[in-house]
């Protein structure tokens, strides 16, 4: 019995626009990707004399975003809870290192070892954060703190270290030419969490304990449960993305991860994700993470030093976060 | 019971006196404990004299301390702030470079002037935050990346210097007492700059915003002020911690305050401020930040490998917070 | 009112939120020495208008004047320096501070304070941490800050709704005390008898206008409800409360007819709660009358498994019941719908998440969702509580009236054999109290066991069967719910004996 508030026409149809941009602001992003291709490409032609946008450069960059893109995707299901995981970047490194110390071993050994670590490092990040109740930012430091420590001392120990064959194919072909092979594995898994979050129980879970906690246990929900298995599989994406980097670069180094870290918050943020949980999509981290990969392209090409693209990506990820903010009309 | 209700005095009591008092300082007192704690331990292990030992571990402590304490002035607020390192970092290297050939008088006043700076970029930092209504995770996390490109234009490899008697603020000791000005330091900054403000409007105006946004907003507090006003203090504590790696270190070096971020966050939520806002005070941060730097000296002394000491900082870390958390169990509305 | 210039004349005030209209444009008129009621449906302008008056948003258009001068508030202090004391339903309290702290941060003088709770009767210690402090407490401390302004116009936004029967009574005190200066109230609520025993006038606001500015007692209740819902509205809801009075002797029989008890309390401690027993029955609504405090929150609680017992025994169907987290409850189909709808929805899903909700509570349930099942539910569910569906892609878009209904409609979804109702029908309009009423009673009737707990006392004849009053932590009196009237049950909630006669 309570009326919908009044419009007025022209005023309805901008409601509407807007409506429609808050439910789906993918659609202004891939507007925003687009932009940057075309920005990039015109500086290419400018500077190269060669257009960006060919099968080359398309498949270039999926190949070098798919690692950022299994990484963002744990990151997107932990932010979705309301919290962040800033041990990304180090089990990926680790989850790399233990799949080239098995490797000697096996194939399947080294890849379920890296995968294994990653697990490992996501369930204790879930325990302390689901059971122990430990801040996100804290817990995560503290592991990821662990993990470098323990990372460092066995790195410098003599380990052979191989890269199993099939890890690197994986990171570094590309079928026809052009379709890179980690870019199959990212779709697919792609495809599986899109549906995962939007059509099973769990995805509903995790947006619920993100919304409100206090209202998902009021329905019964042991939000420890749902939060262990948010984390843990965010050490599973991590690890995935490890591999692919080290697939990538045949050699696992200390350092290996580390832009990541920031790049996949900044990837979850751009994509709309909302930071206090309740809120987003794993396509819109696809569009960040090819946003920030173009935009990586873009710097490199306008031969930016060091110091400009920093400067440049923090001020992005501010500007486009405003806009998403201003046209959803969100807090 | 009375056979009508509403004429008698109704009378109401909470928690008592002793039981608030514990939940207020309770944390502060226990951290400090800990602290002299660790420190017969800390004595036995070592094979330097008192002096020299207290003096080196306040000169290590000292950078951590300021930072410390300019997140915790944010995180009261209800905020938080990852670019705090990457601003030291700017603070650094811009002291060093223009610092190499200043008489140390100069060199004082150039501080003050770089302060100011701090606090205005911090200010500008807050303003962004209130302006746009980014969550300032984002917003701090993005200028993050734009003050790390600035400290990188500055100056792109370490370099640069600072006079001796400059050097000396943090190394030296306080006359004959020997006092690390380390110490000094940081306490002078706390009773000038904190103390003032804390039990006056101004400071609980902070810690009423951290608290609840809303009831400060219906109390008649100016809530955007407030949080930029955050910013501006902390600022201070920033260039001071930048400035404290300048004269420790004696050279600029732009990637000096990235750890400092992450470990800032460590010793507020060590010491005893929740990261949801409203509560705690700065002095448990700063024994906090001795405790992390004394354990991580404890470590070392013990000949453990550098890098076990991570790992045990981080466990520490971990450990200390679930206990604090089982310890304090705080519903908040 | 012939002559004298109003205490407070706001004309033509209008704002809009967007492409949203909040306010229309509204015209209110207070005199000097009168209490004034401001009344409408949930989304009517009320809150809107409230905050415009008092500094909380700009008006968009419109005048304020405040004893014949023009008037800008520009925040809440600075309303209450203009003349304007408001007294909002959040408290205007922090936390994490003490008492004294916030009248310090505020520049209230800590005495002034003090004196004024001391003239209502009520002490307080100013070093206990707001936090500490139940809400009820809080409200009586902001309302005495107010009071230090010497305001000409006190207005009191939902004060009563969840304030004990005791401190009510001091607030209309202090109302009737202001109007004897010669100043004035502005009283926002929903409790239509407390407007007809204390108002002067009432000015009704529906769909951003005002509607109407009349004398509560000249037509009553019936005639405000008309108003605020307008004539289309009001005669389906005469035709349907009509309908409810008639059913209520039947429902009598009904409940001795279906014996089977569904949840059996036994000597529970908990809280508050020194010792309640009773049987909860399928097909019957048990009511729960109590003062503030008085341990109904601890029992909902410990029903819905959100905490411990300390003392007893629960049968759920016969078996024994020791939920030790809501799961356990909800599995036994004991469901809770809580007194605070914040706590029970996801205010950024949808209305289609939010009720399907608990069908996923469990790892077993986590797996691909068939999405034809769970529509069949939700839309049967909807359905049978008449949700407003418009809005339906964020909850926290609904109305207050819509979104309560979320909160009741989900565990028709997903089924349950005891419905716990803690004050459901707290701040929602009147017509979607009627709705919850007889949604309630229907439910009984199709053999669904319910226990309600309401703050108006009003609401427990309409819909319940018997009622239980608490007092001291144990039950003092049951009542069938015909002869529930307020005078008895605020006899028994007191601890008094029930006079024969009044029975």
């Amino acid at each position: 019995m309570t009326v919908a508030p009044e419009t007025i026409g022209r005023e309805n149809r901008l409601r509407s626009a807007q409506r429609f941009l808050v439910d789906n602001p993918v659609v202004v992003l891939v507007g925003v990707l687009v932009l940057l291709f075309v920005l990039t490409d015109v500086v290419n032609r400018h500077d190269a004399g060669e257009p960006f946008i060919t099968w080359n450069q398309l498949s270039t960059t999926f190949l070098v975003a798919a690692p950022l893109g299994m990484i963002a995707a744990g990151q997107t299901l932990v932010m979705l809870t309301g919290g962040v995981d800033l041990s990304v970047a180090l089990t990926a490194t680790a989850a790399a290192f233990a799949t080239s110390w098995q490797g000697n071993n096996g194939t399947v050994e080294g890849i379920l070892a890296g995968l294994g670590v990653g697990l490992g490092i996501g369930l204790a990040n879930g325990i302390g954060v689901g059971i122990f109740r430990v801040n996100p930012l804290i817990m995560t430091l503290g592991t990821s703190s662990v993990t470098f420590g323990l990372l460092s001392i066995y790195a410098g120990k003599s380990f052979e270290k191989v890269v199993p064959s099939f890890v690197s194919k994986l990171g570094s072909d590309r079928f026809f030419d052009y379709l890179p092979a980690n870019l199959i594995l990212w779709t697919a898994l792609a495809a599986l969490l899109i549906l995962a979050l939007r059509y099973t129980g769990y995805g509903r879970m995790l947006y619920a304990v993100g919304d409100n906690e206090v209202a998902a246990r009021l329905v019964g929900v042991r939000v420890w449960q749902v939060l262990v298995f948010a984390y843990a599989l965010c050490g599973l994406f991590s690890a995935i993305g490890g591999l692919l980097l080290v697939g990538f670069t045949n050699n696992p180094d200390l350092g290996l991860a580390s832009p990541y870290l920031l790049q996949s918050v900044a990837a979850v943020v751009i994509g709309g994700t909302s930071i206090f949980g309740g809120w987003g999509s794993y396509s819109g981290t696809i569009v960040g993470v090819l946003i920030l990969t173009v935009l990586g392209s873009l710097l490199t090409l306008l031969n930016a030093d060091e110091w400009q693209r920093q400067v440049i990506y923090g001020a992005i990820i501010i500007a486009l976060t405003a806009i998403y903010a201003r046209v959803s009309g969100s807090e | 019971m009375t056979a009508a209700p509403t004429t008698a005095a109704l009378e109401f009591r909470g928690a008592t006196a002793w039981r608030r008092n514990l939940r207020l300082h309770g944390w502060t007192i226990a951290v400090w404990l800990v602290l002299l704690a660790m420190v017969p331990y800390w004595r036995s292990l070592s094979e330097q004299d008192f002096k020299f030992d207290v003096q080196a571990v306040a000169i290590d402590a000292l950078p951590l301390c300021f930072a410390a304490m300019a997140q915790a002035v944010i995180v009261i607020s209800g905020g938080i702030d990852l670019s705090i390192g990457s601003l030291m970092g700017v603070v650094n290297v811009l002291s060093a470079r223009e610092m190499v050939d200043m008489s140390f008088r100069h060199a004082l006043l150039f501080s003050l002037l770089v302060i100011v700076l701090t606090m205005l970029a911090s200010a500008f930092t807050g303003l962004i935050i209130v302006l746009t209504r980014i969550p300032d995770i984002v917003v701090t996390l993005g200028m993050l990346f734009v003050w790390q490109g600035v400290a990188l234009w500055i100056m792109e490899i370490p370099g640069g210097g600072v006079p001796i008697e400059y050097s000396d603020l943090a190394v030296g000791d306080l006359g004959t007492t020997g006092i690390p000005n380390a110490a000094v330091v940081v306490f002078a900054a706390l009773m000038i700059v904190w103390v003032p403000i804390r039990w006056l409007r101004p400071g609980l105006a902070l810690y009423a915003v951290g608290s609840n946004r809303n009831s400060a907003y219906l109390s008649g507090i100016g809530v955007a002020r407030t949080r930029v006003g955050a910013y501006l203090l902390a600022g201070v504590f920033t260039g001071l911690a930048g400035l404290a790696l300048s004269a420790s270190s004696g050279i600029g070096d732009p990637n000096s305050g990235t750890t400092y971020t992450l470990n800032s966050v460590a010793a507020v939520v060590l010491g005893g401020v929740s990261l949801l806002g409203g509560v705690g005070g700065l002095i448990g941060v700063i024994a906090a930040a001795y405790v992390l730097t004394l354990s991580k000296i404890i470590l070392l002394l013990r000949g453990t490998d550098p890098n076990y000491a991570n790992v045990y900082q981080g466990a520490l870390i971990i450990l200390v917070v679930v206990i604090g958390g089982l310890l304090t169990r705080k519903t908040r509305s | 009112m012939s002559g004298e210039a109003p205490l407070l004349d706001a004309r033509g005030v209008a704002k809009n939120y967007g492409p949203v209209l909040a306010l229309r444009s509204a015209d209110l008129s207070v005199t000097p020495g009168e209490i004034h009621a401001l009344l409408g449906a949930n989304g009517a302008g009320k809150s809107t208008l409230v905050k415009c008056l008092t500094g909380v948003v700009r008006p968009d258009q419109g005048t304020i004047a405040v004893g014949g001068r023009a008037a800008r508030p520009r925040s809440p202090m600075h309303a209450a320096k203009l003349g304007l004391a408001p007294v909002f339903q959040d408290p205007a309290l922090v936390p994490d501070l003490t008492v004294a702290q916030n009248f310090r941060l505020t520049g209230s003088s800590v005495g002034a304070v003090r004196s004024q709770l001391t003239a209502m009767d009520l002490s307080v210690s100013f070093r206990e941490l707001v936090g500490d402090l139940p809400l009820p407490i809080l409200r009586m401390l902001d309302l005495a800050r107010a009071l230090t302004h010497d305001p000409q116009l006190l207005i009191l936004d939902e004060i009563t709704a969840a304030l004990p029967s005791d401190l009510a009574e001091r607030v209309f005190a202090v109302m009737r005390k202001q109007r004897e200066q010669g100043r004035s109230v502005l009283f926002i609520t929903h409790r239509l008898a407390e407007v007809i025993a204390t108002c002067d006038r009432a000015t009704i606001l529906r769909d951003g206008r005002n509607v109407e500015t009349m004398v509560p007692q000249e037509g009553g209740e019936a005639r405000i409800v008309e108003i605020m819902l307008g004539p289309e509205a009001a005669r389906a809801e005469k035709v349907a409360s009509e309908l409810d009075e008639a059913e209520l002797p039947a429902t009598e029989e009904a409940a001795e007819a279906d014996a089977e008890p569904v949840l059996e309390v036994d000597d529970i401690r908990v809280g508050a709660v020194q010792g309640i027993s009773f049987t909860l029955r399928r097909g019957e609504v048990l009511g729960l009358a109590a003062l503030e405090g008085q341990g109904q929150d601890e029992l909902f609680e410990a029903l819905a498994g959100q905490r411990r017992l300390e003392g007893g025994e629960l049968r759920v169907e016969g078996k024994a019941f020791r939920p030790r987290h809501p799961y356990d409850a909800v599995r036994r189909n004991v469901v809770l719908v809580p007194p605070d709808r914040l706590l029970a929805l996801l205010p950024q899903r949808s209305v289609r998440e939010n009720v399907a909700a608990p069908l996923y509570n469990t790892p077993l349930r986590w797996g691909p969702i068939n999405m034809r099942d769970e529509g069949r539910r939700v839309r049967r569910a909807v359905e049978a509580l008449d949700i407003d569906m418009r809005a339906a892609k964020q909850v926290r878009r609904l109305s207050g009236g819509n979104q309560q209904k979320v909160t009741i409609a989900r565990w028709i979804a997903s089924g349950f054999a005891a419905l716990l109702c803690n004050d459901p029908t707290r701040g929602i309009d009147v017509g979607t109290k009627r709705q919850v009423y007889s949604l309630l009673r229907e439910l009984a009737e199709d053999g669904a066991a319910i226990l309600f707990f309401s703050s108006e006392l009003a609401e427990f004849p309409l819909v319940c069967d018997r009622v239980l009053t608490i007092y001291g932590g144990r039950v003092t009196a049951e009542l069938a719910g015909a002869a529930a009237d307020e005078a008895s049950l605020l006899q028994a909630m007191h601890g008094l004996q029930l006079d024969e006669a009044v029975a």
